[in-house]
């Protein structure tokens, strides 16, 4: 750049001017480091007052004793939370279970819903007919009456287990959400890939499977991600079938003794799990931005 | 004598009521490069996209070392295992890297062992000057680099023909060069192409026929040295005028 005509050697430049550059970064960085630091003053000055203020409305309320007395008693919650634990466990088990069988049968509906071969017409519309049906009907409906329908039967082979029955009605509720939300990833794979992949030679399953499909997946484990959170606090709904699960075990220890500890207990650990799960789902989708 | 390696006859097709191409003939004997001129929709790329059995024709055949491959009985997968193509676009898999890329098609549609397709697409990418870029994935190529890559890619199965859709159409001027490059190495080595271009020195340069197509039929062809600086069309000299005008002749 210095032999070109009309422009003055660099060094002439910084000795014509009263400039130091470093100076002035460390200045800027001086002025950011007070911006920051008064902005941080701001947020949590404010947020003291905010839940103060919460906390004052509720704590000088005139039922709050009887409310703490119910709803927060430190001694409840030591007895009855090794017992809502261990429902909890329960819960664990079913939604990991019922996550895998849905992450595979979602597949498949989905597959089948955009499959393309005319002979397969009858497949298309029994996807479609399971989709709407399942995410059109409410998820305590389906478990009630798959939970009392099948046993009812009196079919030889059938499961008659609440826990099994229970995750099946939660598994074809929630296969149908996820089957649309890989339909809605496989979708969103740009049409020229597919064309890149079949002039390359490649069969439409081998598309499907080697091109489009990983493609999907990774767009879709954020809202799939999301239908797992909500698929975690449903678990509880199979209660009403009879299980011991959290919710359930606390609903009992509370009726006996007319408290609502154990009530908070459980919902403490379905955050336990739901919180990591959502700031997991944060954390990616911040980075897909990126 | 052997049939050409590709060959259009009376090729139709039609998009609802919009005629793209309306009866196009056409032959690429081997070794020889056909350039496809013409404003943009004047159906270049369609014709490409229907050789390659990417869309189905409504009336003609188009044959790929004399055998009629627009039949119905024929599948086009067999078909399409024979041709390369390049893209615009490029449309590498965003999800592989540069190797993977290169050697999904020999490894699935061909079949070939991994170490074996490995090899052939290390040597495909050095011969484009990607050497070292094997493990990088296509996002962190520039444009230039990722379409020497579709064309290794296309290379990768051995193809009968390549077909090349205005594979610098997309690229900042400053990369053409390269691509460039690349496809007159091809045709140095013998490579029976059909080039759908923008790049008028090159058709020029490169190939054995120019075809100038207009509203989805071939108006002129001929030899690019005649089309070029004798062309008898008034829409051909139009064309070229037009060209000429933006500095692009």
């Amino acid at each position: 750049m210095d032999g070109r005509p009309g422009r003055r050697p660099r060094t002439a430049i910084a000795a014509s001017l009263p400039y130091d550059p470093a100076a002035r970064r460390v200045e800027r960085a001086a002025a950011r480091r007070r911006r920051t630091r008064r902005q941080a003053a701001i947020a949590t000055g404010s947020t003291v007052v905010v839940i103060g203020l919460l906390v004052g409305v509720i704590v000088t309320s005139k039922g709050w004793e009887s409310v703490q007395e119910a709803f927060f008693s430190p001694e409840d919650f030591k007895d009855s939370f090794p017992a809502v634990a261990k429902g909890f466990w329960l819960d664990i088990k079913m939604f990991v279970i019922v996550e895998i069988a849905v992450l595979i049968v979602g597949l498949i509906v989905a597959l089948a819903r955009l499959s393309r071969p005319p002979a397969l017409f009858p497949v298309r519309l029994l996807s479609i007919v399971y989709i709407n049906v399942f995410r059109g009907v409410p998820t305590i409906l389906v478990i009630f009456l798959i939970g009392f329908g099948v046993p009812a039967l009196e079919l030889s082979g059938v499961p008659t287990d609440p826990i099994v029955l229970g995750c099946i009605a939660l598994g074809l509720c929630y296969g149908a959400y996820v089957a649309e939300v890989y339909r809605a990833g496989i979708e969103s794979v740009h049409p020229s890939q597919r064309s890149a992949a079949l002039a390359g030679g490649l069969t439409e399953s081998q598309t499907m499977r080697h091109v489009v499909l990983p493609q999907a997946v990774r767009r879709v484990a954020p809202p799939l991600l999301n239908d797992f959170i909500s698929l975690q606090k449903d678990v509880a709904l199979v209660s009403i079938l009879g299980p011991l699960e959290a919710f359930r075990v606390a609903q009992i220890e509370a009726s006996a003794n007319f408290i609502y500890t154990p009530l908070v207990a459980a919902g403490l650990l379905y955050l336990c799990v739901t919180v990591p799960s959502a700031l997991l789902l944060d954390h990616w989708e911040r980075r897909r931005r990126r | 004598m052997t049939p050409p390696v590709l060959e259009v006859r009376g090729v139709t097709k039609a998009y609802g009521d919009r005629e793209v191409l309306r009866g196009i003939d056409l032959a690429v004997p081997e070794h020889h490069a056909v350039a496809l001129i013409g404003a943009s929709g004047s159906g270049k790329s369609t014709l490409l996209r229907c050789i390659d059995l990417l869309e189905e024709i409504d009336d003609g055949d188009v044959l790929l070392d004399g055998e009629v491959v627009t039949d119905p009985a024929v599948d086009p997968v067999g078909v399409r295992r024979r041709l390369g193509m390049v893209f615009q676009h490029f449309n590498l898999f965003p999800h592989l890297n540069v190797l993977d890329n290169v050697t999904l098609f020999p490894v699935r549609a061909h079949g070939q062992p991994r170490a074996q397709a490995e090899s052939t697409a290390r040597e495909l990418l050095a011969r484009f000057g990607l050497e070292g870029r094997e493990s990088d994935h296509p996002d962190d190529l520039s444009g230039g680099q990722q379409q020497r890559v579709a064309i290794a890619r296309a290379l990768s199965t051995h193809p009968r023909a390549l077909l090349l859709d205005e594979v610098t159409s997309a690229l900042d001027p400053e990369l053409v060069g390269d691509v460039l490059d690349a496809i007159r190495e091809l045709k140095a080595g013998g490579m029976t192409m059909m080039i759908a271009t923008h790049e008028m020195g090159f058709a020029r340069e490169v190939a054995d026929e120019v075809c100038f197509l207009h509203e989805g039929q071939i108006l002129e062809r001929g030899a690019p040295a005649a089309i070029f600086t004798a062309p008898e069309r008034p829409e051909t000299q139009r064309f070229l005028r037009r060209l000429l005008h933006a500095g692009r002749l």
